[in-house]
């Protein structure tokens, strides 16, 4: 399953009102470490649909996002809770070092 | 069991493989889940790789290097090493998924890793200023200032680059004469944006959530002095990425995988070592590449003699039983 994409017009609705952890995906096409990580969360996304939901936000088309949560450094993968970031991840990791990083809501 | 197993994907990795899959050898190649491509995927312009005269961009060169090694049928592997076997005639590899592959012989070619400056607040920062990818975070530090450690082709690049985005980009080098190639030097003392600061180390990095600035020592008389800048991005070197094969394979004083003279032998049989993990010296594509090759040609060779020495040992035994008496 692929992981959806949001955006800056969908972020109140798909990260802060949503019920469950929302994991999202801060990425951009130029970054080879964000492309590498994207199937391993598909993965994750298609393994764990009813425990956390995994999106994608591109930070090329919504600067203004990027900008609110301080990313400086990409792929950046932040849970969201209830609207506020609960986890930071930072940086394309292997499928076991993400499940590992996100055990708290998958596990 | 196969007959040979390439772990690692840059230039050196997927050289092997492509020598290894036109001498039919089926190699499996395991190139990682995250650094597919190695290095060079993190780099935008490679102009010295032969036979491109425009240029290539690092990544689209690794795609075409790795449709290259599946078309001769190389099969490829987005998982990690966890563990390796060496010793003995069956070589193991078990990945990061739980599975285990199992070949006559290996080709080592894990390149190197990002050395560190060593300071607490780099790791503390990294991604909050610190950054290991100039292509993928300069965008971040659009008309900020910002520093490049580093006196190498890399860092000169990669201080280049940035100035696309950063209003003033520092380097920041030890010594007073750069390691990097004339026409990277020539390309980053013409750009304005940059201004180097020679003789200079970093002694801290500031910064509550954020970088703020750096402290600098001088590697003269040891003074310090504060530099403010947002970012920074650190170039000072690589290190052979070794630790799977401590303790099993010979290390040279330099810390890369000893191989037997101008051969990939290393002192395990059946396992050879290509590219950056066992080069001090050069570290460049076209040479990891060329290392690559030997591999694949030594790895070829070392299959064909140990299937010539099972074919000596059977036919002897044929005629030892065909001449037993009574047999």
């Amino acid at each position: 399953m692929s992981v959806r994409a949001t955006s800056s017009s969908t972020w109140e609705a798909d990260v802060l009102q949503a019920d469950g952890p929302v994991l999202v995906d801060f990425w951009a096409e130029w970054c080879g470490p964000c492309r590498q990580v994207a199937p391993i969360l598909d993965e994750i996304q298609s393994e764990n649909v009813d425990k956390i939901t995994i999106l994608k936000l591109n930070v090329d088309e919504n600067p203004d996002l990027a900008m609110k949560y301080q990313i400086t450094s990409i792929p950046a993968m932040k849970v969201f809770k209830a609207g506020a970031v609960e986890t930071t991840i930072i940086g394309a990791k292997g499928k076991g070092a993400l499940e590992k990083d996100l055990a708290a809501y998958i596990a | 069991m196969r007959q040979v197993i390439i772990v690692g994907s840059g230039p050196a990795g997927f050289t092997a493989a492509i020598y290894a899959a036109r001498a039919n050898l089926e190699p499996l190649v395991v190139a990682s889940s995250v650094e597919v491509g190695g290095e060079l995927m993190n780099t935008t312009d490679v102009e010295n790789f032969p036979g491109f005269a425009e240029g290539i961009q690092g990544p689209e060169l690794m795609e075409k290097m790795q449709a290259q090694a599946e078309r001769f049928g190389a099969e490829i592997l987005y998982d990690d090493v966890e563990s390796l076997e060496l010793d003995g005639p069956v070589k193991r590899v078990t990945l990061a998924s739980g599975a285990v592959h199992e070949a006559s012989t290996i080709i080592f070619a894990t390149g190197s890793a990002y050395r560190k400056l060593g300071l607490a607040n780099e790791e503390r920062l990294t991604g909050h200023g610190v950054s290991w990818c100039a292509t993928c975070d300069g965008f971040f530090f659009r008309d900020r200032t910002i520093a490049v450690i580093g006196g190498g082709d890399s860092a000169m690049e990669e201080a280049t680059f940035l100035t696309r985005f950063a209003s003033k980009v520092y380097v920041i080098h030890r010594g007073d004469t750069l390691r990097a190639s004339k026409i990277m030097q020539d390309r980053a003392f013409q750009n304005e944006k940059i201004e180097f600061i020679w003789n200079s180390e970093v002694a801290d990095i500031q910064g509550d959530a954020a970088v703020s600035g750096l402290v600098l020592k001088s590697t003269v008389d040891a003074s310090t002095r504060e530099l403010p800048i947002e970012g920074l991005f650190i170039a000072i070197g690589n290190d052979p990425r070794t630790h799977l094969v401590h303790g099993v394979l010979d290390l040279t004083p330099e810390g890369t995988i000893a191989v037997d003279g101008r051969s990939s032998k290393t002192s395990v049989a059946g396992v050879f070592a290509a590219g950056d993990v066992i080069d001090p010296s050069y570290r460049q594509a076209v040479t990891a590449a060329a290392s690559g090759t030997v591999a694949a040609l030594d790895a070829e060779h070392y299959l064909a003699l140990q299937e010539q020495s099972a074919q000596g040992a059977q036919a002897e035994a044929t005629l030892a039983a065909a001449a037993a008496p009574g047999a």
